[in-house]
């Protein structure tokens, strides 16, 4: 492979780490418009989706073309295979804080009672998922796929923060039944972080895949090969 | 207007029409890329910019070819002059049987260069645009026969660069050559796209997506298509095309 090809291979992983800061930026505001019930933020998550959709086709189209002009072989092929698959993941995450946007824009149940969000640990939710988004992306920058390693373990608070808001929405809905609709607003936002902190796993390890042609999908041990 | 202008070329070589009727514009300081299965008609289209084939008994030409606005087949044309301009390099490394110097110097020689000063600095000039400085500034007196393959068709490149061309002419310039030697002449390639418009005959349809920006699909002496390289390779808009890159045929 050419040396101007590292410069191609440079400006893919520039590109993903925009996609990824835009990303991040979109979670961010879905926590801020969660906790505070900010519908302007809500709204501005909103119109921001549509940039998120154009950054995806366009990190595509570029991959596209990398792997049919420069037939890249080794950490080249794996690199642009896993750029592939994270922009993928990272569009399916803005998706989520678009749909966690929609619902706060379009609710008409009220705030959250604050009792209740601290209860289901929401804030913490939100927090590990940006966490977890943040050291991905150092990993990244860094190449250092331990560290990647090291953010798969975060998964399980969210799994179970998920776990138990389940039981938490359900008491809260016998005793008001008028806040069902806004209890099972919440209980989708859970849902859908606990999906985002899949797609961060998946993340992952592609990482670890593509530095080190390690893959620790489906073995259930993250780091053999 | 084009660095480069062919309009409806016709070629000859005796009673066979080896190109028909292919019209192509070049922009300036570009790689444009000809590819196709042997017997075409790239190479011998990429000649009629030179005039490499008046050489060849019994050809004809109808049509016309442009550089910088001038059709280089009219009546008066200095062919000297046009082969300064338009500079080739070859399949096989051809260096003179003359010192890696006097093989640089040899076209400033020729042009009537006489200042040893200038032809001092105009050979260290090419050989390092040609990448090849660092490897040979201590035995510029040696054979340039002594140079490696790739070496010497560096020292090629370096030759052609050294009369200051606006044209360069590559027919496969890197087919004899090893992969790390490819490398180095392909990354030659997209550094002298800054200084002149080139255009290389290759049989590897990676190498021509890599180096160029423009890519022609000859088959039976037609022009098939003609495109930006990454439509040409992503998106084909013939057929033909699409079978060759993919290797259906060919």
């Amino acid at each position: 492979m050419v040396k101007f090809v590292d410069t191609e291979l440079e400006s893919i992983q520039a590109e993903i780490i925009r996609m990824w800061t835009l990303v991040y930026d979109q979670m961010d505001r879905a926590k801020q418009a969660v906790l505070g019930f900010d519908k302007n933020i809500a709204q501005q998550i909103t119109i921001r989706e549509r940039l998120v959709d154009a950054f995806e086709l366009k990190i595509d189209s570029e991959i596209e073309d990398f792997i049919a002009l420069y037939t890249p072989v080794a950490i080249d092929l794996r690199f642009m295979l896993a750029m592939l698959k994270i922009n993928n993941d990272l569009e399916r995450i803005g998706d989520y804080a678009y749909s966690i946007a929609r619902f706060i824009s379009e609710s008409d149940c009220g705030k959250p009672d604050a009792e209740l969000l601290g209860k289901l640990r929401l804030e913490e939710m939100f927090s590990t998922v940006l966490e977890m988004m943040t050291a991905l992306k150092q990993s990244l920058e860094e190449m250092n796929p331990a560290h990647a390693i090291s953010v798969i373990a975060m998964d399980d608070t969210l799994d179970e923060l998920n776990a138990k808001s389940n039981a938490i929405l359900v008491e809260h809905a016998r005793k008001d039944l008028d806040a069902i609709p806004m209890l099972m607003g919440l209980g989708s936002i859970f849902r859908k972080l606990e999906r985002t902190g899949d797609h961060l796993t998946n993340i992952a390890e592609q990482i670890v895949f593509f530095i080190d042609a390690k893959i620790i999908k489906h073995t259930g041990s993250q780091g053999q090969e | 207007m084009g660095k480069i202008e062919a309009k409806e070329v016709h070629f000859h070589y005796g009673t066979f029409h080896a190109l028909k009727g292919i019209s192509m514009d070049i922009t300036e300081h570009k790689v444009v890329a000809f590819i196709g299965p042997s017997g075409c008609g790239k190479s011998t289209f990429l000649r009629l910019f030179n005039r490499m084939n008046d050489l060849i008994p019994g050809t004809q030409l109808d049509g016309s070819i442009r550089i910088d606005g001038r059709d280089i087949y009219a009546p008066g044309t200095d062919v000297d002059d046009l082969r300064k301009n338009v500079g080739m390099v070859f399949q096989r490394p051809n260096p003179f049987p003359k010192s890696i110097f006097d093989n640089i110097a040899y076209g400033l020689r020729v042009n009537g260069i006489k200042d040893k000063e200038f032809i001092r600095q105009r050979v260290e000039e090419s050989l390092r645009g040609a990448a090849l400085w660092d490897e040979v500034k201590n035995k510029l007196n040696a054979s340039a026969y002594a140079l490696s393959g790739g070496q010497q068709q560096r020292l090629c490149i370096a030759r052609a660069m050294a009369v200051s061309p606006s044209v360069l002419l590559m027919d496969e310039p890197a087919s004899a050559l090893d992969p790390i030697s490819t490398a180095k002449v392909e990354e030659l390639i997209c550094e002298l796209r800054k200084e002149v418009t080139i255009v290389i005959v290759t049989h590897n349809m990676q190498q021509a997506s890599r180096v160029s920006d423009m890519t022609a699909f000859f088959y039976m002496g037609e022009l098939v298509e003609y495109d930006e390289t990454k439509t040409i390779f992503t998106n084909p808009h013939e057929e033909a095309t699409q079978n060759y890159i993919t290797g259906r045929f060919g």
